[in-house]
Protein backbone atom coordinates (compact mmCIF):
# COMPACT_ATOMS: atom_id res chain seq x y z
CA UNK A 1 0.00 0.00 0.00
CA UNK A 2 0.60 3.30 -0.58
CA UNK A 3 2.23 5.43 1.99
CA UNK A 4 -0.23 8.53 0.92
CA UNK A 5 -2.52 7.82 -0.88
CA UNK A 6 -5.62 10.77 -2.94
CA UNK A 7 -8.32 9.37 -4.58
CA UNK A 8 -11.07 11.89 -6.87
CA UNK A 9 -9.52 15.03 -4.46
CA UNK A 10 -11.08 18.05 -4.90
CA UNK A 11 -9.44 21.47 -3.45
CA UNK A 12 -11.39 24.70 -2.74
CA UNK A 13 -10.03 28.26 -1.48
CA UNK A 14 -12.62 29.93 0.27
CA UNK A 15 -16.02 29.04 -2.37
CA UNK A 16 -13.99 29.21 -5.37
CA UNK A 17 -13.33 25.16 -6.63
CA UNK A 18 -9.69 25.38 -7.09
CA UNK A 19 -9.13 22.31 -9.02
CA UNK A 20 -11.29 18.61 -8.87
CA UNK A 21 -10.75 15.01 -9.36
CA UNK A 22 -6.90 14.77 -8.33
CA UNK A 23 -5.66 11.29 -7.79
CA UNK A 24 -1.74 10.27 -7.13
CA UNK A 25 -0.62 8.13 -4.39
CA UNK A 26 3.10 8.58 -2.57
CA UNK A 27 5.36 5.47 -1.69
CA UNK A 28 7.83 5.82 1.38
CA UNK A 29 11.08 7.02 0.03
CA UNK A 30 9.81 9.35 -2.56
CA UNK A 31 10.50 12.78 -3.20
CA UNK A 32 8.08 15.05 -4.74
CA UNK A 33 8.13 18.53 -6.08
CA UNK A 34 4.88 20.08 -5.82
CA UNK A 35 4.66 23.01 -9.01
CA UNK A 36 2.18 25.07 -10.16
CA UNK A 37 1.85 29.14 -10.71
CA UNK A 38 1.14 31.29 -7.44
CA UNK A 39 -2.76 31.10 -6.50
CA UNK A 40 -3.08 27.34 -7.97
CA UNK A 41 -4.01 26.36 -4.81
CA UNK A 42 -0.41 24.49 -3.54
CA UNK A 43 -0.19 25.22 -0.11
CA UNK A 44 -4.48 24.75 0.37
CA UNK A 45 -3.59 21.01 -1.41
CA UNK A 46 -0.65 20.40 1.48
CA UNK A 47 -2.77 21.67 4.30
CA UNK A 48 -5.68 19.16 3.86
CA UNK A 49 -3.09 16.40 3.31
CA UNK A 50 -2.10 17.40 6.95
CA UNK A 51 -5.62 17.38 8.14
CA UNK A 52 -5.72 21.40 9.03
CA UNK A 53 -8.68 21.47 6.46
CA UNK A 54 -11.59 19.74 5.09
CA UNK A 55 -11.06 18.66 0.88
CA UNK A 56 -14.47 19.36 -0.87
CA UNK A 57 -14.80 16.22 -2.61
CA UNK A 58 -12.36 13.01 -1.79
CA UNK A 59 -10.71 10.83 0.06
CA UNK A 60 -6.95 10.66 1.47
CA UNK A 61 -5.63 7.61 2.95
CA UNK A 62 -2.41 7.61 5.31
CA UNK A 63 -1.19 4.07 6.10
CA UNK A 64 -1.06 3.52 9.69
CA UNK A 65 2.50 3.29 10.00
CA UNK A 66 2.72 7.12 9.34
CA UNK A 67 -0.51 7.99 10.85
CA UNK A 68 1.05 6.97 14.18
CA UNK A 69 4.03 8.66 14.05
CA UNK A 70 2.90 11.99 12.12
CA UNK A 71 3.88 14.15 9.20
CA UNK A 72 6.50 16.35 9.55
CA UNK A 73 5.61 19.92 8.62
CA UNK A 74 7.61 22.88 7.67
CA UNK A 75 5.19 26.02 6.95
CA UNK A 76 5.56 28.83 4.48
CA UNK A 77 7.73 31.43 6.45
CA UNK A 78 5.64 34.28 8.16
CA UNK A 79 6.68 37.55 8.93
CA UNK A 80 5.36 37.10 12.39
CA UNK A 81 7.83 35.00 13.42
CA UNK A 82 10.98 37.01 13.14
CA UNK A 83 10.42 39.29 15.86
CA UNK A 84 9.28 36.82 18.64
CA UNK A 85 11.60 35.83 21.72
CA UNK A 86 12.00 32.44 21.74
CA UNK A 87 14.76 30.90 21.79
CA UNK A 88 15.83 27.47 19.07
CA UNK A 89 15.56 24.90 22.29
CA UNK A 90 11.94 26.05 22.94
CA UNK A 91 11.03 26.24 19.34
CA UNK A 92 12.23 22.15 18.68
CA UNK A 93 10.81 20.95 21.71
CA UNK A 94 7.38 21.97 21.02
CA UNK A 95 7.28 19.16 18.60
CA UNK A 96 8.46 16.84 20.95
CA UNK A 97 6.47 14.48 23.53
CA UNK A 98 7.87 12.84 26.70
CA UNK A 99 9.30 14.06 30.02
CA UNK A 100 11.42 17.45 29.64
CA UNK A 101 15.33 15.28 29.67
CA UNK A 102 13.29 13.20 26.44
CA UNK A 103 11.83 16.28 24.58
CA UNK A 104 15.73 17.91 25.27
CA UNK A 105 17.32 14.68 23.37
CA UNK A 106 15.17 14.65 20.97
CA UNK A 107 15.52 18.03 20.04
CA UNK A 108 19.37 18.04 19.83
CA UNK A 109 19.66 14.82 17.64
CA UNK A 110 17.52 16.49 15.23
CA UNK A 111 19.36 19.93 15.39
CA UNK A 112 22.69 17.58 15.22
CA UNK A 113 21.37 15.53 12.61
CA UNK A 114 21.28 18.81 10.59
CA UNK A 115 24.42 20.09 11.75
CA UNK A 116 23.22 23.01 13.90
CA UNK A 117 23.54 21.74 17.40
CA UNK A 118 25.76 24.57 18.33
CA UNK A 119 22.58 26.82 17.68
CA UNK A 120 20.32 25.69 20.12
CA UNK A 121 20.94 27.86 22.87
CA UNK A 122 20.38 31.18 20.49
CA UNK A 123 17.62 32.91 20.66
CA UNK A 124 15.74 32.01 17.29
CA UNK A 125 14.92 35.79 16.14
CA UNK A 126 18.80 36.33 15.78
CA UNK A 127 19.13 33.64 13.69
CA UNK A 128 19.55 34.11 9.98
CA UNK A 129 17.29 33.13 7.31
CA UNK A 130 18.79 30.27 6.48
CA UNK A 131 19.67 29.28 9.83
CA UNK A 132 16.24 29.65 10.94
CA UNK A 133 15.11 27.66 8.38
CA UNK A 134 17.33 24.51 9.47
CA UNK A 135 15.79 24.95 12.92
CA UNK A 136 11.88 24.54 11.48
CA UNK A 137 13.55 21.51 9.80
CA UNK A 138 15.09 20.20 12.88
CA UNK A 139 11.23 20.95 14.47
CA UNK A 140 9.52 19.12 11.60
CA UNK A 141 11.89 15.96 12.14
CA UNK A 142 10.59 16.24 15.67
CA UNK A 143 7.53 15.59 15.24
CA UNK A 144 8.17 13.08 11.59
CA UNK A 145 7.84 9.67 11.26
CA UNK A 146 8.56 8.81 7.84
CA UNK A 147 7.44 12.05 5.34
CA UNK A 148 7.98 15.85 5.39
CA UNK A 149 5.81 18.12 3.83
CA UNK A 150 7.84 21.71 3.32
CA UNK A 151 6.30 24.94 2.24
CA UNK A 152 8.70 26.63 -0.17
CA UNK A 153 11.13 25.84 1.98
CA UNK A 154 13.87 27.86 0.02
CA UNK A 155 11.97 31.41 -0.19
CA UNK A 156 14.47 34.39 0.33
CA UNK A 157 17.54 32.30 0.81
CA UNK A 158 20.99 32.95 -0.79
CA UNK A 159 22.21 31.01 -3.42
CA UNK A 160 24.69 29.09 -1.74
CA UNK A 161 22.10 28.73 1.58
CA UNK A 162 19.88 27.06 -0.91
CA UNK A 163 22.22 24.47 -2.40
CA UNK A 164 23.11 23.37 1.54
CA UNK A 165 19.39 23.41 2.12
CA UNK A 166 18.62 20.94 -0.80
CA UNK A 167 21.11 18.79 -0.14
CA UNK A 168 20.52 18.39 2.98
CA UNK A 169 16.91 17.21 2.15
CA UNK A 170 18.37 15.07 0.12
CA UNK A 171 20.27 13.54 2.80
CA UNK A 172 17.45 12.97 4.63
CA UNK A 173 15.57 11.21 1.75
CA UNK A 174 18.14 8.79 0.63
CA UNK A 175 19.63 8.12 4.20
CA UNK A 176 17.11 8.34 6.48
CA UNK A 177 14.70 7.31 3.92
CA UNK A 178 11.90 9.95 4.93
CA UNK A 179 9.27 10.92 1.95
CA UNK A 180 9.72 14.25 0.59
CA UNK A 181 7.05 16.97 -0.64
CA UNK A 182 7.54 20.15 -0.91
CA UNK A 183 6.33 23.16 -2.89
CA UNK A 184 8.70 25.22 -5.02
CA UNK A 185 8.90 27.12 -7.62
CA UNK A 186 12.72 25.92 -8.48
CA UNK A 187 12.48 24.24 -11.98
CA UNK A 188 16.16 23.02 -11.80
CA UNK A 189 16.04 22.02 -8.56
CA UNK A 190 13.28 19.58 -9.44
CA UNK A 191 15.23 18.08 -12.46
CA UNK A 192 17.94 17.48 -10.13
CA UNK A 193 16.57 16.05 -7.01
CA UNK A 194 12.75 14.69 -7.52
CA UNK A 195 11.85 11.35 -8.32
CA UNK A 196 8.30 12.56 -9.13
CA UNK A 197 6.20 16.06 -9.99
CA UNK A 198 2.79 16.87 -8.92
CA UNK A 199 1.88 19.60 -11.42
CA UNK A 200 -1.34 21.97 -9.90
CA UNK A 201 -3.35 23.84 -12.30
CA UNK A 202 -6.98 23.79 -13.14
CA UNK A 203 -6.11 20.33 -14.67
CA UNK A 204 -3.37 18.83 -11.84
CA UNK A 205 -1.43 16.09 -13.12
CA UNK A 206 1.13 13.71 -10.90
CA UNK A 207 3.94 11.32 -12.77
CA UNK A 208 7.67 10.64 -12.79
CA UNK A 209 9.99 13.26 -12.60
CA UNK A 210 11.28 11.56 -15.82
CA UNK A 211 8.28 12.08 -17.95
CA UNK A 212 7.36 15.55 -16.95
CA UNK A 213 10.70 16.36 -17.96
CA UNK A 214 10.21 14.61 -21.28
CA UNK A 215 6.70 15.91 -22.01
CA UNK A 216 8.15 19.43 -20.55
CA UNK A 217 10.81 19.16 -23.37
CA UNK A 218 8.53 17.83 -26.35
CA UNK A 219 6.79 21.37 -25.78
CA UNK A 220 9.83 23.08 -26.08
CA UNK A 221 10.94 21.81 -29.12
CA UNK B 1 11.73 58.41 54.95
CA UNK B 2 10.44 57.10 58.27
CA UNK B 3 7.72 59.29 57.44
CA UNK B 4 6.61 57.41 54.28
CA UNK B 5 6.88 54.32 56.52
CA UNK B 6 4.48 55.93 59.21
CA UNK B 7 2.25 56.87 56.53
CA UNK B 8 2.06 53.64 54.97
CA UNK B 9 1.93 51.78 58.25
CA UNK B 10 -1.39 53.88 59.06
CA UNK B 11 -3.06 52.99 56.23
CA UNK B 12 -2.37 49.37 56.09
CA UNK B 13 -4.05 49.62 59.21
CA UNK B 14 -7.24 49.67 57.42
CA UNK B 15 -8.40 46.30 55.88
CA UNK B 16 -9.40 48.24 52.38
CA UNK B 17 -5.83 49.49 51.61
CA UNK B 18 -4.61 45.48 52.43
CA UNK B 19 -7.32 44.69 49.86
CA UNK B 20 -6.65 46.99 47.21
CA UNK B 21 -3.11 46.02 47.46
CA UNK B 22 -3.84 41.94 46.98
CA UNK B 23 -6.34 42.58 44.21
CA UNK B 24 -4.16 44.87 42.14
CA UNK B 25 -1.03 42.40 42.70
CA UNK B 26 -3.23 39.61 41.64
CA UNK B 27 -4.81 41.08 38.43
CA UNK B 28 -1.30 42.64 37.30
CA UNK B 29 -0.04 39.25 37.30
CA UNK B 30 -3.09 37.44 35.17
CA UNK B 31 -2.93 40.49 32.99
CA UNK B 32 0.70 40.32 32.33
CA UNK B 33 0.85 36.46 31.59
CA UNK B 34 -1.85 36.41 28.91
CA UNK B 35 -0.19 39.84 27.80
CA UNK B 36 2.87 38.28 26.50
CA UNK B 37 0.48 34.98 24.20
CA UNK B 38 -1.77 38.89 23.17
CA UNK B 39 1.15 40.94 21.74
CA UNK B 40 2.99 37.94 20.41
CA UNK B 41 -0.66 36.89 18.65
CA UNK B 42 -0.50 40.54 17.73
CA UNK B 43 -3.55 41.43 19.60
CA UNK B 44 -2.37 44.13 21.91
CA UNK B 45 -5.64 45.71 21.38
CA UNK B 46 -7.68 43.11 22.18
CA UNK B 47 -7.80 44.27 26.06
CA UNK B 48 -9.06 48.15 25.38
CA UNK B 49 -11.58 46.56 22.83
CA UNK B 50 -13.28 43.98 25.34
CA UNK B 51 -13.32 46.52 28.48
CA UNK B 52 -15.20 49.22 25.79
CA UNK B 53 -17.30 45.98 25.51
CA UNK B 54 -18.04 45.87 28.76
CA UNK B 55 -18.11 49.33 29.44
CA UNK B 56 -21.07 49.48 27.15
CA UNK B 57 -22.62 46.39 28.78
CA UNK B 58 -22.00 48.05 32.13
CA UNK B 59 -23.86 50.81 30.76
CA UNK B 60 -27.33 48.81 29.65
CA UNK B 61 -26.89 46.61 32.77
CA UNK B 62 -27.22 50.42 34.86
CA UNK B 63 -29.96 51.43 32.57
CA UNK B 64 -31.68 47.89 33.35
CA UNK B 65 -31.31 48.20 36.99
CA UNK B 66 -29.86 45.45 37.20
CA UNK B 67 -28.49 44.59 40.79
CA UNK B 68 -25.41 42.19 40.28
CA UNK B 69 -24.16 43.91 36.28
CA UNK B 70 -21.34 41.18 36.31
CA UNK B 71 -23.78 38.98 35.67
CA UNK B 72 -24.69 40.35 32.38
CA UNK B 73 -21.10 42.34 31.85
CA UNK B 74 -19.20 39.09 32.11
CA UNK B 75 -20.76 36.85 29.83
CA UNK B 76 -20.94 39.20 26.94
CA UNK B 77 -17.23 40.04 26.89
CA UNK B 78 -16.49 36.47 27.38
CA UNK B 79 -18.44 36.12 23.90
CA UNK B 80 -17.12 38.82 22.68
CA UNK B 81 -13.52 38.32 23.02
CA UNK B 82 -13.95 34.47 21.74
CA UNK B 83 -15.66 36.34 18.49
CA UNK B 84 -12.81 38.58 18.30
CA UNK B 85 -9.78 36.01 18.70
CA UNK B 86 -11.92 34.22 15.69
CA UNK B 87 -11.95 36.77 13.31
CA UNK B 88 -8.28 36.87 13.53
CA UNK B 89 -8.14 33.38 11.95
CA UNK B 90 -10.64 35.10 9.11
CA UNK B 91 -8.79 36.72 6.55
CA UNK B 92 -11.81 38.33 5.59
CA UNK B 93 -12.39 40.79 8.29
CA UNK B 94 -9.02 41.94 9.75
CA UNK B 95 -8.71 41.07 13.68
CA UNK B 96 -7.65 45.04 14.39
CA UNK B 97 -10.70 46.41 12.27
CA UNK B 98 -13.12 44.28 13.95
CA UNK B 99 -11.59 45.45 17.35
CA UNK B 100 -11.79 48.54 16.70
CA UNK B 101 -15.24 48.58 15.55
CA UNK B 102 -16.39 46.88 18.45
CA UNK B 103 -14.56 48.89 20.83
CA UNK B 104 -15.73 52.26 19.45
CA UNK B 105 -19.34 50.95 19.00
CA UNK B 106 -19.63 50.19 22.09
CA UNK B 107 -18.49 52.92 23.95
CA UNK B 108 -20.50 55.28 22.14
CA UNK B 109 -23.60 52.77 21.88
CA UNK B 110 -23.07 52.89 26.32
CA UNK B 111 -22.72 56.07 26.82
CA UNK B 112 -25.24 57.22 25.17
CA UNK B 113 -28.14 55.03 26.66
CA UNK B 114 -26.56 56.80 30.04
CA UNK B 115 -27.19 60.15 28.84
CA UNK B 116 -30.69 59.15 27.71
CA UNK B 117 -31.87 56.64 30.09
CA UNK B 118 -29.37 56.99 32.71
CA UNK B 119 -31.21 58.41 36.37
CA UNK B 120 -27.55 59.69 38.29
CA UNK B 121 -27.20 63.14 38.77
CA UNK B 122 -23.44 62.60 38.37
CA UNK B 123 -23.35 61.37 34.90
CA UNK B 124 -19.89 62.61 34.18
CA UNK B 125 -18.32 61.73 37.19
CA UNK B 126 -20.10 58.19 36.78
CA UNK B 127 -18.44 57.60 32.81
CA UNK B 128 -15.03 59.23 33.52
CA UNK B 129 -14.71 56.54 36.86
CA UNK B 130 -15.65 53.92 34.57
CA UNK B 131 -13.33 54.93 31.95
CA UNK B 132 -10.15 56.11 34.32
CA UNK B 133 -10.81 53.43 37.25
CA UNK B 134 -12.28 55.05 40.66
CA UNK B 135 -11.06 54.89 43.95
CA UNK B 136 -14.06 52.24 43.83
CA UNK B 137 -10.44 50.29 44.64
CA UNK B 138 -10.46 51.42 47.91
CA UNK B 139 -13.94 50.19 48.39
CA UNK B 140 -12.85 46.60 47.41
CA UNK B 141 -14.98 43.52 49.84
CA UNK B 142 -13.48 40.54 51.23
CA UNK B 143 -15.87 38.74 48.76
CA UNK B 144 -13.91 40.73 45.84
CA UNK B 145 -10.70 39.69 46.84
CA UNK B 146 -11.14 35.75 47.03
CA UNK B 147 -13.02 36.17 43.07
CA UNK B 148 -10.03 37.69 42.55
CA UNK B 149 -7.48 34.98 44.04
CA UNK B 150 -9.78 32.23 42.49
CA UNK B 151 -9.40 33.47 39.09
CA UNK B 152 -5.85 34.08 39.89
CA UNK B 153 -5.34 30.43 41.43
CA UNK B 154 -6.96 29.41 37.59
CA UNK B 155 -5.08 31.68 35.14
CA UNK B 156 -1.69 30.51 37.09
CA UNK B 157 -2.59 26.85 36.85
CA UNK B 158 -3.51 27.07 33.26
CA UNK B 159 -0.46 28.21 32.34
CA UNK B 160 1.56 25.83 33.97
CA UNK B 161 -0.18 23.17 32.65
CA UNK B 162 -0.32 23.92 29.36
CA UNK B 163 2.33 26.08 28.85
CA UNK B 164 3.68 24.28 26.13
CA UNK B 165 1.03 24.36 24.72
CA UNK B 166 0.08 27.66 24.65
CA UNK B 167 4.02 28.39 23.29
CA UNK B 168 2.77 26.50 20.43
CA UNK B 169 -0.25 27.69 19.66
CA UNK B 170 1.25 31.23 20.27
CA UNK B 171 4.32 30.92 17.63
CA UNK B 172 2.83 28.66 15.25
CA UNK B 173 -0.50 28.41 14.76
CA UNK B 174 -0.52 25.89 11.57
CA UNK B 175 2.13 23.76 13.07
CA UNK B 176 0.25 23.47 16.06
CA UNK B 177 -2.65 22.70 14.19
CA UNK B 178 -0.84 20.52 12.11
CA UNK B 179 0.74 18.25 15.00
CA UNK B 180 -2.66 17.87 16.53
CA UNK B 181 -3.04 20.42 19.05
CA UNK B 182 -6.69 21.94 19.19
CA UNK B 183 -5.93 24.61 18.40
CA UNK B 184 -9.38 26.57 18.43
CA UNK B 185 -9.68 25.01 22.16
CA UNK B 186 -6.86 26.78 23.30
CA UNK B 187 -7.76 30.24 21.72
CA UNK B 188 -11.21 30.30 22.99
CA UNK B 189 -9.39 29.32 26.55
CA UNK B 190 -7.20 32.49 26.57
CA UNK B 191 -10.21 34.42 25.11
CA UNK B 192 -12.14 33.25 28.00
CA UNK B 193 -9.71 33.91 30.22
CA UNK B 194 -8.20 37.69 29.38
CA UNK B 195 -12.16 38.42 29.60
CA UNK B 196 -12.57 37.61 32.96
CA UNK B 197 -9.26 39.44 33.73
CA UNK B 198 -10.49 42.62 31.81
CA UNK B 199 -13.93 42.51 33.45
CA UNK B 200 -12.22 42.47 37.04
CA UNK B 201 -9.58 44.95 36.72
CA UNK B 202 -12.20 47.25 34.88
CA UNK B 203 -12.88 48.67 38.79
CA UNK B 204 -9.33 49.09 39.51
CA UNK B 205 -7.67 51.05 36.50
CA UNK B 206 -10.70 51.99 34.40
CA UNK B 207 -11.49 50.51 31.14
CA UNK B 208 -9.15 53.30 28.76
CA UNK B 209 -6.25 51.96 30.72
CA UNK B 210 -6.58 48.52 31.34
CA UNK B 211 -4.25 47.70 28.15
CA UNK B 212 -1.15 48.97 29.53
CA UNK B 213 -1.21 46.21 32.30
CA UNK B 214 -1.80 43.92 29.21
CA UNK B 215 0.84 45.01 27.01
CA UNK B 216 3.38 47.07 29.26
CA UNK B 217 4.90 44.17 30.84
CA UNK B 218 5.10 41.79 27.99
CA UNK B 219 6.67 44.92 25.90
CA UNK B 220 9.40 45.55 28.92
CA UNK B 221 10.22 41.96 29.13
CA UNK B 222 10.60 41.47 25.65
CA UNK B 223 13.23 44.18 25.55
CA UNK B 224 15.60 42.19 27.38
CA UNK B 225 15.25 38.61 26.90
CA UNK B 226 14.24 36.59 24.14
CA UNK B 227 13.02 33.41 25.11
CA UNK B 228 9.80 32.46 25.98
CA UNK B 229 10.08 31.29 28.93
CA UNK B 230 12.04 34.29 30.51
CA UNK B 231 9.87 36.69 28.88
CA UNK B 232 6.65 35.05 30.86
CA UNK B 233 8.49 35.05 34.30
CA UNK B 234 9.73 38.40 33.65
CA UNK B 235 6.37 39.70 32.16
CA UNK B 236 4.69 37.98 35.76
CA UNK B 237 7.32 39.66 37.91
CA UNK B 238 7.77 43.19 36.27
CA UNK B 239 3.54 43.30 36.57
CA UNK B 240 3.85 42.93 40.57
CA UNK B 241 6.50 45.34 41.11
CA UNK B 242 4.32 47.89 38.96
CA UNK B 243 1.42 46.99 40.48
CA UNK B 244 2.83 47.11 44.58
CA UNK B 245 4.85 50.39 43.18
CA UNK B 246 2.13 52.18 41.36
CA UNK B 247 -0.33 51.45 44.29
CA UNK B 248 2.57 52.72 47.12
CA UNK B 249 3.26 55.40 45.23
CA UNK B 250 -0.62 56.31 44.60
CA UNK B 251 -1.33 56.38 48.65
CA UNK B 252 1.87 58.59 49.58
CA UNK B 253 1.21 61.15 46.35
CA UNK B 254 -2.31 60.82 46.63
CA UNK B 255 -2.48 60.01 43.01
CA UNK B 256 -5.25 58.10 41.15
CA UNK B 257 -4.58 54.68 41.42
CA UNK B 258 -5.22 53.18 38.05
CA UNK B 259 -2.96 55.99 36.45
CA UNK B 260 -0.07 56.04 38.70
CA UNK B 261 0.21 52.29 38.14
CA UNK B 262 0.14 52.58 34.37
CA UNK B 263 2.66 55.40 34.37
CA UNK B 264 4.89 53.42 36.91
CA UNK B 265 4.47 50.20 33.77
CA UNK B 266 5.47 53.04 31.18
CA UNK B 267 8.81 53.91 33.24
CA UNK B 268 9.69 50.43 33.77
CA UNK B 269 9.03 49.74 30.05
CA UNK B 270 12.01 52.82 29.35
CA UNK B 271 14.36 51.09 31.82
CA UNK B 272 14.16 47.85 30.06
CA UNK B 273 14.03 49.61 26.37
CA UNK B 274 17.73 51.34 27.50
CA UNK B 275 18.67 48.05 29.32
CA UNK B 276 18.22 46.65 26.24
CA UNK B 277 19.71 48.56 24.07
CA UNK B 278 23.06 48.60 26.35
CA UNK B 279 23.02 44.78 26.09
CA UNK B 280 22.50 44.78 22.37
CA UNK B 281 25.51 46.59 22.24
CA UNK B 282 27.30 44.19 24.49
CA UNK B 283 26.90 41.26 22.32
Amino acid sequence: MAQLECKGLTIAFEDRTLYEDLSFAIDAGDYVFILGSNGAGKTTLVKTLLGLRKPQGGEISIDDKLKEKGIGYLPQQKVMQRDFPASVMEVVTSACSGKRAQRREQALNALDRLSVKDLSEKSFMELSGGQQQRVLLARALCAAGGMLLLDEPVAGLDHTTTSEFYSMIKDLNKNDGITILMISHDIEAARRYATHILYISSEPEFMTAKKFFEHMEEIHE
Amino acid sequence: MSDTIDTLRYYFQFEFVRNALIVGVLISICAALLGVTLVLKHFSYIGDGLSHVAFGVMCIASVLKIANANALVMPVTIVCAILLLRTGQNTKIKGDAAIAMISVGSLAAGYMLMNIYGTSTNLTGDVCSTLFGSTSILTIKRTDVWLCLTVFVIVVTVFVLFYRKIFAVTFDEDFARASGINVNLYNNMIATIIAVVIVMAMNMVGSLLISALIIFPALSAMRVFKSFFKVTVCAAIVSLICAVAGILISILAETPVGATIVSTDMAVYFLFAGAGAIKGRVN
